[in-house]
Formats: structure tokens, C-alpha cells, sequence
């Protein structure tokens, strides 16, 4: 080991902190919101006791799990039950090496950013297969088999959305993806790419389970789905790790169907100058919390689907959908139908 | 061009440790006193009456071999999306047939009732 080798990865270690602090405060964050959102919604106050108006809940509620045993059921395969929410968790942070948060402003500016965040987001499928698996309960096992099923429908219909937008983009880079959208709101993908924004977003919905997408853990009938032998910290590795899966699926909306850090006012006269000293990244972050915010909204408003429909949304509207709207985008492209494929 | 990567490793390596390290402080700081109720498998307060590994609907297969179809399909479109621009009418006619074949397939699975849920 030369020293400079042992300076770069210092460096480097430098920066994947500064991207994973600020993700685990917003994880903890979203969660307080996630009660508070909820709760208005519902004509409640949602939490109020720990802390000021209850801003110190999160962590009162990471320290109590802290501090509850861990058990690992004597009839599971105890090593792979284990090994299952660490598997998720590695998953759910690995993706945002490549995420850009502004010009430059990127850990990794890999030419294959888009494939990485894909392959990296299918492994998390095998956290909830193996979870589900190794705990030998039922609810686990079914939990576990809906899940995995759901995960990878609607893993297609979002692969088939991002097909659109690399057409639209000509590149795999997201720093490009993002460039690529320039001069104002309206040359954002979400207007000719509209059928596919709206597949992909649900679609990331769907990915996380999510209500009304849920059925995976739908308490009513199987419990909590394939973490339901999980306690203490080991439920709680789930619990943020999708939390983190909802936080990078809300950026990567924002990056590839709103234009990401790029301003909304951009090209527009007086309105462009007079918010033209906000840096990038805070448009990034608004963004990203305006989808955030639709997670909760979603939560709170619609009733869980049936496991058929939710079957049915994902191969029998969402792939047919997708597909035309791919040869739709071939053609926009093609003869540079303004103003964004000019 | 591979020093790019270089960080990635690290930040997976980084991942793994916010995996870990959760569950082995939990597995320090928690107490642990075991029994056999609490180790046994969660089924409403009953014994568990059989194994929990019991035959499934085929129709989770049907969805991965499904899956595995189409997840090729768009690992095939990915680099085509990338450079069609450049290629012009030849790549798309090219890709509009392949894509016609995969959508008679979708079709026939369609009509076969592999997609249906009742």
C-alpha cells in the first residue's frame, strides 16, 4: 500500500460520509414526517411528546429498539437470517455512489450511472426472498413470495420507463440525463415523457412497498409480511433501508423526469434572474421532498390494493403502456420534434 | 477510466458496515434470554402446525421465468436506447422487429391466462 493510494481512499471516505449522514438524517426525518403528515391528514397531531412538538421521536424510537433483543428463531436457517437485512441495507446505500446531487457534485460520474442504480436496486429483492425464506414462520414465506413477485413486475415496468428516458437523453450518465433536460420546466422529460413518468413513479412506489402497494407486509392478513420474526435492530435495518430505497427512488424521479438540480424558473424573463443565486442542489432537494411528500399523501389516501390488481396494474397497463410510448419517443426523437428533441 | 469505479467499491464496502454494524451493537446492547416460545415460529399464538416451506402457487415461477424474458429484453434495449440518435432509421427498424416478436409472445402468454390472478 503506497501512501497515496491510502490519500485517495481517505479523500474518498471524506466524501461517502458527507452523502451518507445527510441520507441518514433525512431517513430519520422522513419517518417523523411520515407520523406527522399522517397525522394531520387524519385530524390528528401525529407526535408531540419527545422534544420539541416531538422532534427527538425518531430517535427515541431507534434507542428503544437498540436496547430490545435481537431473537433468531431456533427453526430458521440462522446465518442467511441474519445475512438477509444486511443484504437490503448494503443494497439500499451501494446506489447512491452514483447519484448526482449538482454539476460535479457527484462521488462516482460513471458512464453506466443508470444500469449500476438498476442492478443494485434488484438486489434488494434478495434480502426479501432470503428473510422471508430463512425465518421458516408462514407469514414470513408468503410475505416473502408476494413480495419478490411484486418487486420484479414492477421492476420491468420501470425498466421499460427508463428505456424512454436514455432514448430521450442519448446517454447513461445521470449528470447528462440531467443536462440533457436544460432550458426551462417545459423542456423537462415528464411533458413527452409523461405516460412514462407516471409508470415509473408508481412503479417506484410499487418497488418499495408501499401503500397502497403493501400487500407484502398487509398486516391484516399476514401480519407484516417477511419480516415478521425480525426484532430490535434487525427489524429496524429493514425499516431504514426502505426508507432509504423511498429517499433514492424520490431523487431519481427528480432526476430524470424534473430536471433535477436545474431551476424551474430557467428561461423564464425576471422570474429566471430573481431566483438564479439558488444553487442547484436546493432545487434537487425540493424536488425530491415534493415526491417524498407524495409517498406520504399516497399512504394516507388510498385503500391497499388486492394482490391480483396489483398483478394486473404491472403486466396488463403498465408493459403495453410502456412499450408504445418507447415507439412513441423513437419517433419524437427521430425527427426531433421540438422543444425538446431539437 | 477504472479509477472511476474505485469509490463504488468503497461505498459498497461503507454499505455493508451500515448493514452490520446495527445488528451487532443491537446484538450487544439488547438483552438475550431466550425460551422456546420466543424462538418458535410466529403463528398467532398457536404451535406451528407444519413446516412453513409448503408447496406454493406455480404461478410465482410463471412471474420469474416471466421476469426473466422481459429483464433481458431491457438489458437488450439499454444500449440501443443509448445510441439509436446516432444510428438512425436501420436501429429502429431493427429494434421495432424485435420488439414485434416480443409483444406476439406477450400477446400468446396473455391469451394463455399466464398474467391472470383471479
Amino acid at each position: 500500500m503506497d501512501l497515496e493510494l491510502i490519500k485517495t481512499i481517505g479523500w474518498i471516505l471524506v466524501k461517502i460520509v458527507a452523502i451518507i449522514v445527510p441520507v441518514i438524517l433525512t431517513i430519520v426525518y422522513l419517518m417523523y414526517f411520515e407520523r406527522k403528515v399522517i397525522g394531520f391528514m387524519q385530524a390528528r397531531v401525529g407526535p408531540n411528546r419527545v422534544g420539541y412538538r416531538g422532534l427527538l421521536q425518531p430517535w427515541a424510537d431507534g434507542i428503544k429498539l437498540l436496547f430490545k433483543e435481537v431473537l433468531v428463531p431456533s427453526s430458521s436457517n440462522k446465518y442467511l437470517f441474519i445475512v438477509a437485512p444486511m443484504i437490503t441495507m448494503a443494497a439500499a446505500m451501494a446506489a447512491w455512489a452514483v447519484v448526482p446531487f449538482g454539476t460535479g457534485l457527484v462521488l462516482a460520474n460513471i458512464n453506466a450511472g443508470v444500469l449500476y442504480i438498476l442492478a443494485v436496486m434488484s438486489l434488494g429483492v434478495y434480502g426479501v426472498i432470503i428473510a422471508g425464506w430463512a425465518s421458516n414462520s408462514k407469514y414470513a414465506f408468503l410475505g416473502a413470495l408476494r413480495c419478490s413477485a411484486q418487486m420484479i413486475s414492477y421492476e420491468i415496468a420501470m425498466g421499460f420507463a427508463l428505456v424512454g428516458v436514455l432514448m430521450a437523453a442519448g446517454s447513461l450518465n445521470l449528470t447528462e440525463i440531467v443536462m440533457a433536460q436544460q432550458g426551462g420546466f417545459w423542456h423537462w422529460y415528464w411533458i413527452p415523457l409523461l405516460p412514462l413518468f407516471v409508470v415509473h413513479w408508481v412503479s417506484s412506489v410499487a418497488e418499495t412497498n408501499r401503500a397502497p402497494f403493501d400487500i407484502a407486509e398487509g398486516e391484516s392478513e399476514i401480519v407484516a409480511g417477511f419480516h415478521v420474526e425480525y426484532s430490535g435492530m434487525a427489524f429496524a435495518v429493514f425499516f431504514l433501508a426502505e426508507y432509504a430505497n423511498m429517499i433514492l427512488l424520490a431523487l431519481l424521479a427528480a432526476i430524470f423526469y424534473m430536471g433535477g438540480w436545474l431551476s424551474p424558473f430557467e428561461g423564464i424573463p425576471y422570474l429566471g434572474q430573481w431566483f438564479a443565486f439558488v444553487p442547484g442542489p436546493i432545487w434537487l432537494i425540493l424536488k425530491t421532498c415534493l415526491f417524498l411528500f407524495l409517498y406520504l399523501w399516497f399512504r394516507a389516501t388510498f385503500p391497499r390494493f388486492r394482490y391480483d390488481q396489483v398483478m394486473r396494474l404491472g403486466w396488463k397497463v403498465y408493459i403495453p403502456v410502456t412499450l408504445v410510448w418507447i415507439v412513441v419517443v423513437a419517433l419524437l426523437v427521430q425527427f426531433k420534434i421540438g422543444p425538446w428533441f431539437s | 477510466m477504472l479509477e472511476n469505479y474505485l469509490p463504488i467499491v468503497v461505498f459498497i464496502a461503507v454499505g455493508m458496515v451500515i448493514g452490520v454494524a446495527p445488528i451487532v451493537l443491537g446484538k450487544l446492547l439488547g438483552p438475550n434470554k431466550p425460551n422456546t416460545a420466543k424462538l418458535s415460529p410466529y403463528e398467532c399464538g398457536f404451535e406451528a402446525f407444519e413446516d412453513a416451506r409448503a408447496q406454493f402457487d406455480v404461478r410465482f415461477y410463471l412471474v420469474a421465468i416471466l421476469f426473466i424474458i422481459f429483464d433481458l429484453e431491457i438489458a437488450f434495449l439499454f444500449p440501443w436506447a443509448v445510441v439509436f440518435q446516432q444510428l438512425g432509421w436501420p436501429a429502429i427498424f431493427a429494434m421495432g422487429v424485435f420488439l414485434l416478436l416480443l409483444t406476439v409472445g406477450f400477446i400468446y402468454e396473455w391469451k394463455k391466462g399466464a398474467l391472470e390472478w383471479e
